[in-house]
């Protein structure tokens, strides 16, 4: 059992516990993008970073990757901490401005100005849509592809592919993208999600498959949809008249 | 048994061995040696080669002609060196076809050709065994003709890594044989402890000659110390630093010292498999390391039961496929494993848990070659030269702005002043001095002020730059700092892996950033925002690439920080470099009307008659400066 300094909280932790986790248990908040309790740590988002050992020989590693070891002691809100945060969320807003996660959390590091070019993307290539896709559908659908400032989520190739089953998992996990599964609706339900969201992950609008599967709306075939996609079972043509138009999309969480 | 394929078994075996090596080395007929590395081989070396095995077989003459590895001597480049019984070994520099004829030639009358001759060796210290090699005194015949220990590129060097390059032919393994090679690790096996090796490389405060300076010895040890099996040992032959060439000659010119260096550290750490991660873009040095694994695996040095032993151990090679970032050890790792080349965190650290998981010890190809010779010589033979803290000689490419651009080795805790003042026989003439770039795109520029710096792993740290793997870039006044600032931004935001959003976007932001400026659209607070950025890159990052990625533009800021106040303030570039800020404009007075730049203007932005005053067109005028060169009253004018 490493003991372990958070805050000055000195603590035993279990073996193969993450600072993370550990700081998560006494309640301490540590921002994260790319991290989810369901998928394996990544590092990437690079926002839990924590600053490790005593200064001046103190480094910043991410929580999330960070497994205690005997003796470490931890900051999580280090004035460098603190600092190396608020900067990141500056380049977080700057990369994804019309992300509402990333809005709120900037603005409540206290963030208020941007004094970056706003590159309006739509990924912060977190990874968590390709792990969920890996480790939770046990699909493995996509991946990364490219490096530097050309990576990005893409089916092998370009190539749609056969083990990608339009779960939507990639859509449901991403922090990025507004639109939030709402759990089964009724089956009259028009979400319309197909066509007020671009899903960052599957840059392919028209394949993009609504999670709420089966979706009335695709299989109406609409204007999005020319090809209805193939079942072995037709579900019965939907009831029109009782269709409500009222929800619209569903955005936010 | 021992024939020229035989099996390499026991000491006596490698004796033969080496008295052969030795015949070909110094032959009782003269010899003649090219230098076909790569370097060579881009200057026409492979042409010189053929000119002159023709030349000798035409007139059946009794001459050895043998390719040979890179001395270092890369301004001279190809070279041909000629060996004669009783005459110093002498050095021709810049030799073409014609030229080889006239050397092959000139030999049977004794005629040295001495105003080619560019240097003659009469003897050097073989670090491995400290037996001297003696050719000859003088011979009158070489009169003028100065000594390589004469020459300042070469009076301060100590080829210890290097101790091969340029002497042995190497393909063969003889030769290496013959220069004491192989007999370190006979002893590691028949007369050493795992554990004695790896005190012998801690004695020798030999530290990482990849860039980051960890103690190798500490490594192994961590490597040791671990009980999971099989380990693997990994020789890091990735380099990727623009500029920076010295693991690549290492390994065309004496890959045998690699693959001997890497079975010693397979014995001390137990290790039973070894992986040579080498580039794709090394094409020769990979056909080199192929044979040298071939022949050594065919005479039993690697392989079952190397020299009787029960050690076993293999080597294959995977070749990386261009990607900087690879020269991480993770992310090495991860490429050999077939995985994209990401790094992940450390701890749990490669020699905790590597390739397939198991303990790993990656080094460089240069950490890797000096490992005989701290075997061979010990570990306190190994540190007498050097500083406190690093120890040894290093290798670096010493290019850019110098007369002597050079493959060098020398002891560490020279000064910068002297490599580059010495060895590099200084900036050209007419240009002054303004910053050396050491350590890659992971490294800094360091400024005149501080040439007197010792070159060690902490001091150049100190002073905002790496020691990195060995590149030596030297800049005079025509560079512009931002330029090159923006240059290595650029190269770095192209190599990041992109895992980490700090990188990844940082980079791309200063990248941006620094090319506003260079155009003229810089604001002062530019400056105060690219430092804030640097620092935040260089903390939240995960591995080496991106911790170190603002250094170049961090030290251009700290040293050259008028330059860029130039740019963005008064929109000027000093160095007159940066296309936007600067105008051609051609002096009325000094014109002659000539119009060689009329026709070297690919633009067609130059007006004006023959014999009459000609005139640039501002709008066409795409900076190039194929103007300025060709125009001989010097009338082109750059503001």
């Amino acid at each position: 059992m490493p003991k372990l300094t958070i805050n000055g909280i000195r603590t035993d932790v279990e073996r193969g516990t993450t600072v993370l986790e550990a700081a998560k248990f006494f309640g301490i908040p540590i921002p994260t993008l790319c991290h989810d309790d369901g998928l394996k740590p990544y590092g990437a988002c690079r926002l839990c970073v924590v600053e490790v050992g005593t200064p001046p020989k103190s480094k910043l590693l991410s929580a999330c990757t960070l497994l205690a070891e005997e003796g470490m002691v931890v900051q999580t809100h280090s004035k460098r901490v603190e600092r190396a945060r608020q900067l990141l969320l500056e380049l977080y807003v700057a990369t994804c401005p019309q992300s509402k996660t990333i809005q709120d959390l900037a603005s409540s590091h206290g963030l208020r100005r941007v004094r970056l070019e706003p590159k309006n993307e739509d990924c912060i290539q977190c990874g968590k849509c390709v792990r969920m896709c890996a480790e939770q559908m046990m699909a493995g659908a996509i991946g990364f592809a490219y490096r530097g400032a050309n990576r990005e989520v893409i089916f092998p190739f370009h190539r749609r592919s056969d083990v990608c089953r339009q779960c939507g998992a990639c859509m449901y996990i991403c922090p990025v993208v507004e639109l939030r599964c709402q759990g089964a609706s009724a089956e009259t339900t028009l979400c319309s999600g197909c066509i007020n969201f671009s899903p960052a992950c599957l840059n392919y609008h028209d394949h993009a498959m609504c999670f709420l599967d089966p979706c009335v709306a695709c299989e109406l075939a609409g204007p999005l949809h020319p090809a209805p996609v193939k079942r072995t079972e037709k579900p019965k043509p939907p009831d029109l008249s009782a269709a409500r138009l009222d929800a619209g999309p569903h955005v936010g969480k | 048994m021992s024939a020229a394929t035989g099996r390499i078994a026991k000491l006596t075996h490698l004796r033969q061995a080496a008295t052969r090596g030795r015949r070909a080395l110094l032959p009782p007929q003269p010899k003649i040696l090219v230098g076909l590395g790569s370097c060579g081989l881009a200057t026409g070396a492979d042409e010189v080669y053929r000119a002159i095995r023709e030349e000798v077989e035409r007139h059946r003459l009794p001459y050895l002609v043998s390719p040979t590895g890179c001395i270092g001597w890369c301004s001279q480049e190809p070279l041909v060196d000629v060996q004669l019984p009783g005459a110093p070994r002498v050095t021709y520099g810049r030799v073409d076809a014609q030229r080889a004829r006239e050397i092959v030639r000139g030999i049977a009358e004794s005629d040295f050709k001495p105003r080619w001759a560019i240097g003659m060796l009469t003897g050097y210290e073989n670090p491995l065994t400290g037996a001297r090699l003696r050719y000859a005194k003088q011979s009158a015949r070489l009169d003028g003709v100065p000594r390589y220990e004469d020459l300042p590129l070469f009076r301060h060097q100590v080829r210890w890594a290097a101790r091969n390059c340029g002497v042995i032919d190497p393909a063969s393994l003889d030769e290496y044989i013959a220069r004491g090679g192989y007999f370190a690790l006979q002893q590691a096996l028949a007369k050493m402890q795992p554990q004695e090796i790896i005190a012998e490389v801690t004695q020798a405060g030999l530290r990482g000659r990849g860039g980051a300076g960890f103690p190798t010895g500490r490594k192994w040890e961590a490597v040791a110390q671990q009980k999971a099996t099989p380990k693997c040992v990994i020789c890091n032959a990735d380099e990727g630093d623009p500029g920076a060439y010295m693991n690549r000659t290492l390994l065309e010119s004496d890959p045998h010292s690699v693959l001997e260096g890497m079975a010693i550290g397979a014995r001390a750490m137990g290790a039973a498999e070894g992986v040579i991660y080498v580039r794709d873009e090394y094409p020769l040095a990979v056909t080199r390391l192929r044979d040298a694994i071939r022949q050594a695996e065919t005479a039993g040095l690697l392989g079952e039961g190397i020299f009787g032993s029960s050690f076993s151990f293999r080597i294959r090679i995977v070749k990386g496929a261009g990607a900087f970032v690879c020269g991480e050890e993770t992310a090495l790792i991860a490429s050999i494993e077939g995985r994209a080349g990401e790094p992940r965190q450390r701890p749990p650290f490669p020699a905790q848990r590597g390739l397939n998981g198991k303990p790993t010890c990656i080094n460089n190809v240069e950490t890797w070659a000096d490992i005989p010779l701290i075997v061979m010589r010990g570990g306190d033979w190994y540190s007498r030269l050097g500083t406190k803290s690093s120890k040894g000689t290093k290798t670096f490419c010493l290019v850019g702005s110098v007369k002597n651009p050079a493959l060098i080795e020398v002891p560490l805790g020279i000064t910068l002043r002297q490599v580059v003042e010495e060895i590099g026989g200084g900036v050209p003439e007419g240009h002054e001095f303004k910053a050396i770039q050491t350590g890659g795109p992971s490294g800094g520029c360091i400024p005149a002020s501080q040439l007197d710096l010792e070159v060690d792993y902490e001091s150049l740290a100190q002073a905002g730059a790496i020691m990195g793997s060995g590149g030596m870039i030297v800049m005079d006044d025509t560079s512009c700092m931002v330029d090159i600032a923006k240059y290595f931004l650029g190269f770095l935001a192209d190599e990041s892996c992109g895992k980490c959003f700090s990188c990844r976007e940082g980079l791309r932001q200063m990248h941006e950033i620094v090319t506003r400026i260079t155009e003229g659209e810089g604001r002062e607070e530019d400056l105060p925002l690219l430092e804030e950025l640097g620092w935040m890159v260089r903390e939240t990052s995960l591995c080496g690439l991106g911790q170190t990625a603002p250094n170049p533009l961090l030290s251009t800021l700290r040293y050259f920080r008028d330059e860029y106040l130039a740019h963005v303030k008064e929109k000027r570039c000093p160095a007159k470099v940066c296309r936007k800020l600067i105008t051609y404009r051609i002096d009325p007075v000094l014109c002659n009307g000539c119009g060689a730049c009329v026709r070297v203007c690919s633009s067609t932005a130059i007006l004006g008659e023959k014999k009459k005053l000609h005139t640039i067109d501002d709008a066409r005028c795409t900076k190039c400066g194929s103007c300025l060169e060709v125009c001989q009253p010097k009338a082109v004018l750059v503001e």
